[in-house]
Formats: structure tokens, sequence, C-alpha cells
């Protein structure tokens, strides 16, 4: 059996997103910026995309520039916004956000400015009070995730951005993991980042939403697409897959995927000893269960997972290039040989109780196993 | 990560696993680099390993070198295996990836803890 429990990685794309990208490749395969009426026709389509993600996000057309990633908006949102307004120079973040923007603040830290990087409880929530406290006459933007990759906590953004519209500090979110899962209000919110191949459209296509009124520099120069904001010919398949993925998800999906994630959660905490749930059981995404086995190294559970068929992630530091643990478990205070032994299982619409049931037997055998191995495993259990 | 066939098969079936009840000579050491940790056991006749066992709390590599190590040390003597080094042990897999290369120096400190530990223990 094949089970794919790794949709927070990336999801197979939608047969209803690669119908029409597949009608532009073949039929509307002009460039937007043509005179011709093949290149007019191909910017009606970027246009009707750029309406159906505005009328999904309640914003107007203008609001919303595509990009080539989820991680490329989160750069342009911050660098941009820097750009612009360069007087500001006090960054205030947290330290579970995505490596896109970590990296970019990273970066304008070593170009003089001082980054506030927030702590997070041990469910990975920030402090809101704390946050009020922090934010200065100098603060440029306040940068917090929506939901988060790893452990799949949910930050209440329209809180936090609230306070930092009352104080006149912009407030972006990285909003990628919660497209199409999560309601979003934008009321409050400056900026926010997405990715299409989060939500079952294609890889490669992101987009910034950026409120009207707010400057912003490019960081890719050339010509003059996205109102200047973003240089280089759209990439029209992938616009309209985007705006086609937005709905991929109906309530009663992401219902029966929080009733697949709950059961699975269930299961593995009643018949599998010694393991602990990360991340809120409430403030969750939908599709996330983070789970770490204690004794065991997660290199090893996700290899033998994967003779099995099954596909995850780990946060183990064996497993990343840098042997450290992640930065997301570290953060919410797992001890070092815990956050070892954390997996992380991301469901879609795709997944079938069939398939975890099968998980969760082939879970159970592997960890016994492992743990057999394991000089951390104390004896007479 | 990029492991070799040899690699991945060692790591899915070992042969060495478990503990050897009254062991010669027992090694634990722990990876200062990600913090995993293996323990050795080797017993000794006429001053020929004739038995190793392991357990470890580690990546796919250091599960499978740590199964190499126990093969290698059978039949050898103390003084041949104390000539064993880490280099020997990823040859025995074929390649590690660059960056796993120190789950085999974990093998090759158990081994020198295992064999310290028989030589205290003898004297
Ligand atoms: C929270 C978050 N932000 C940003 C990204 C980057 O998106 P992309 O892969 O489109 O660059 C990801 C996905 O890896 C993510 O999970
Ligand atoms: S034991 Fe941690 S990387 Fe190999």
């Amino acid at each position: 059996m094949k089970v794919y429990l790794d949709n927070g990685a990336t999801t197979r794309c939608d047969e209803k997103v690669i119908e029409r990208m597949k009608k532009i490749y073949l039929k509307n395969y002009g460039n937007p910026s043509s005179l011709h009426s093949l290149g007019r026709d191909a910017k009606k389509e970027v246009d009707r995309a750029r309406k159906e993600f505005a009328n999904y996000l309640k914003i107007s057309e203008e609001e919303i520039i595509f990009v080539a990633s989820g991680s490329e908006a989160d750069n342009l949102a911050i660098k941009g916004l820097s750009l612009a307004y360069p007087e500001k120079k006090h960054i205030i973040t947290s330290k579970i956000e995505h490596p896109a923007i970590l990296r970019t603040c990273e970066d304008l830290e070593r170009n003089g400015y001082e980054i506030t990087y927030l702590d997070v409880n041990k469910e990975g929530l920030i402090d809101i009070k704390k946050l009020k406290e922090l934010l200065r006459t100098d603060t440029l933007v306040v940068s917090i995730m929506h939901a988060n990759n790893e452990i799949g906590t949910i930050n209440d953004i329209e809180s936090i951005s609230k306070i930092c519209r009352e104080k006149n500090v912009f407030f972006h979110t990285d909003a990628v993991q919660s497209l199409g899962k999560v309601k979003l209000n934008l009321g409050n919110i400056d900026l926010a980042s997405f990715s299409a191949h989060k939500i079952h459209g294609p890889k490669g296509v992101g987009a910034l939403y950026i409120k009207k009124g707010i400057r912003l520099k490019s960081i890719i120069k050339g010509g003059g697409q996205e109102r200047g904001l973003r240089a280089g010919t759209e990439n029209v398949p992938g616009i309209v897959g985007f705006a086609e993925a937005l709905t991929s998800l109906s309530e009663k999906e992401i219902e029966r995927i929080t009733e697949l994630r709950d059961y699975f959660i269930e299961r593995v905490m009643k018949e599998i000893k010694e393991v602990h749930l990360n991340g809120p059981l409430k403030e969750r995404l939908c599709n996330n269960a983070s789970i770490s086995f204690h004794y065991v190294e997660g290199e090893g559970l996700l290899y033998h997972l994967d003779a099995k068929g099954i596909a995850v992630s780990t946060g183990s530091a064996c497993s990343s290039k840098s042997l450290q643990v992640s930065h997301v478990l570290r953060a919410i205070g797992l001890k070092h040989e815990i956050a070892h032994g954390t997996i992380r299982f991301t469901f879609s619409k795709y997944n079938t109780k069939k398939e975890i049931d099968y998980v969760i037997d082939s879970l159970k055998e592997i960890v016994t196993n492992l743990r057999k191995m394991s000089p951390l495993y104390p004896e007479e259990k | 990560m990029d492991y070799n066939e040899k690699v991945i098969k060692r790591f899915s079936k070992p042969k060495n696993v478990g503990e050897i009840k009254n062991a010669d000579g027992i090694g634990k050491v722990g990876n200062p680099r990600c913090g995993d940790v293996m323990e050795l056991f080797i017993k000794v006749k006429n001053n020929k390993i004739v038995d190793a066992k392991f357990r470890t709390f580690g990546c796919v590599a250091a599960i499978a070198t740590s199964d190499a190590l126990c093969d290698m040390v059978k039949g050898k003597t103390i003084e041949e295996a104390k000539k064993i080094t880490n280099q020997d042990i990823v040859n025995d897999l074929g390649t590690l990836p660059p960056i796993k290369v120190h789950c085999s120096v974990l093998g090759r400190e158990a081994l020198d803890a295992a064999i310290k530990d028989y030589e205290n223990k003898k004297n």
C-alpha cells in the first residue's frame, strides 16, 4: 500500500487544476505582455485568476501579486517593505517561522537591522501581550505565521494584527499552510504570503497580498509585470492553476480530514506507549499531527515507514543538513532526544481511513523494533 | 538522504541487535554532533572476539555501521580489532553520504570503549 502523509511538504495536484492548466499550455500559451490576440487572451486568463483570488479573499484585484513561490512572497514582503521604508530598522518575528522569513530577517540583521525573535510557548503560540510591549515607533513590520508547518499551531493573527494596526506597525503573515484550510479575515492584515502547491495546486507559484496604500519595492527587476512589483513573464498556467486550487478543499472535505487526523491521533496515543502530540489540540491545522515517539530516532523511523510505502517527514537532527534538531521543536522546548523521534504526519483529502489503519499498524511494529534496539529505552518495559 | 542499497539493507535487517549477557567488554558512547548513543557488547575468548552485539539510538547510517562493525570484529583478535578504522567501516558499506561519516566514527569509538573495558576487566 502507498500512503502519502507528507502533505505539509507538498500535495498532489487536483484533476481540475490540471485540466485548466492544460488548456493554457496547449491553447492560451501566449505571453500576457504581447499585443496580439493570443497574448491578450493570456492576459485575460491572468486577470480572471486574479479576480477569483480577490473574490475568494474578499479583497480587490490590485491587492494580489503573483510570484514564483511562497518563499518569494515572504522575501518580497519583508525586503520590499525594508526598501520602501528605510527609516524603520526594527522587525519583530517569531522563533518558529519558516526559513524564508528567518533567513530574510537574518540578512537584514547583517545590514544593521534589529530583529526581535519572539519566543513561543510549548504549544507554539506567541505571547500577544509581550508583543504589544515590544512594538516601537521604528518597528517596520511584525511577521507572524498563521499556521506552523511543523507542529500545526494556528496563531491568533486577527488579534495580533489588530494590535499592530493600533500602533501603526505593518503586519505580515505567512499563510502558506493555512490558505484554503483556515478561515482568514484579512481585515487588519497588511501583507500575506501564499503558495499553490500546498493546496493541490502546481509547484512554483505563490502570491502576496498587499493591502492598498502600502508601498513596496520590487526585489526582482525587469519588465513591468505585476504592477512593477515582480518582473518576469507571468506563469499563466501556474497562476490559473493556483486560482482553481483555492476552492479545492470544500468545508466537507476539511471536516473529513479533521476527523481522519483526530482518529489517527487518538489511536496512536492509545495504542503506542510513551508518545506525545506536539502543538495544541484545538488551535491546530486540520491536516497536521506532529508526534514524538520517545526513545527512537526519527530518520530511522522514517525509512522504515518508507519501506512500507508510507511517506512522512521528521524533525530529527540526524535528518537535517546541519545535524541540528528542527528550530521549531527547539523553540517549543522539546528535549533533544525527544525532538529526535518526532514525525510529522500531514493528511489530505486523498487519504482514507483504511490507509490510516495501515499506518498505525506499521507504526506499532516499527516503533517496537526500534525501541528494542535503543540503548535509551528502559528495560523492564 | 542518499543511502546506497547496502546501507539500507543493513539498516532494515540488522543481524547483531541486542545485548550480550556477561559480555567481556561493553562500550557506550555518545555522538556529540547529533546526540546519538551507541552501545557495543563483545564476548572474548583466547584474545579473540567471538561475538558482538549492539544497541543504537541513531540514524540509518548509525544503525547500519553498528551492524557492519559487529560483523567485522567477529573472529578478530583484540589487536586486529584495534586496527579497524572508521574508514574501514565506511568501506564495508560502500559509501556513506558525507554528512553521515561521523556516524561511523561513533562505531569506532564504541569499539575502543568496549576493548578498553575488556582490558580493564581482565587486569
Ligand atoms: C509556512 C511555510 N512558508 C513558506 C513555505 C515556502 O513555500 P514554497 O515552497 O512555495 O516556497 C512553506 C513550504 O515549504 C511553508 O510551509
Ligand atoms: S546518528 Fe545522528 S546523524 Fe547519524
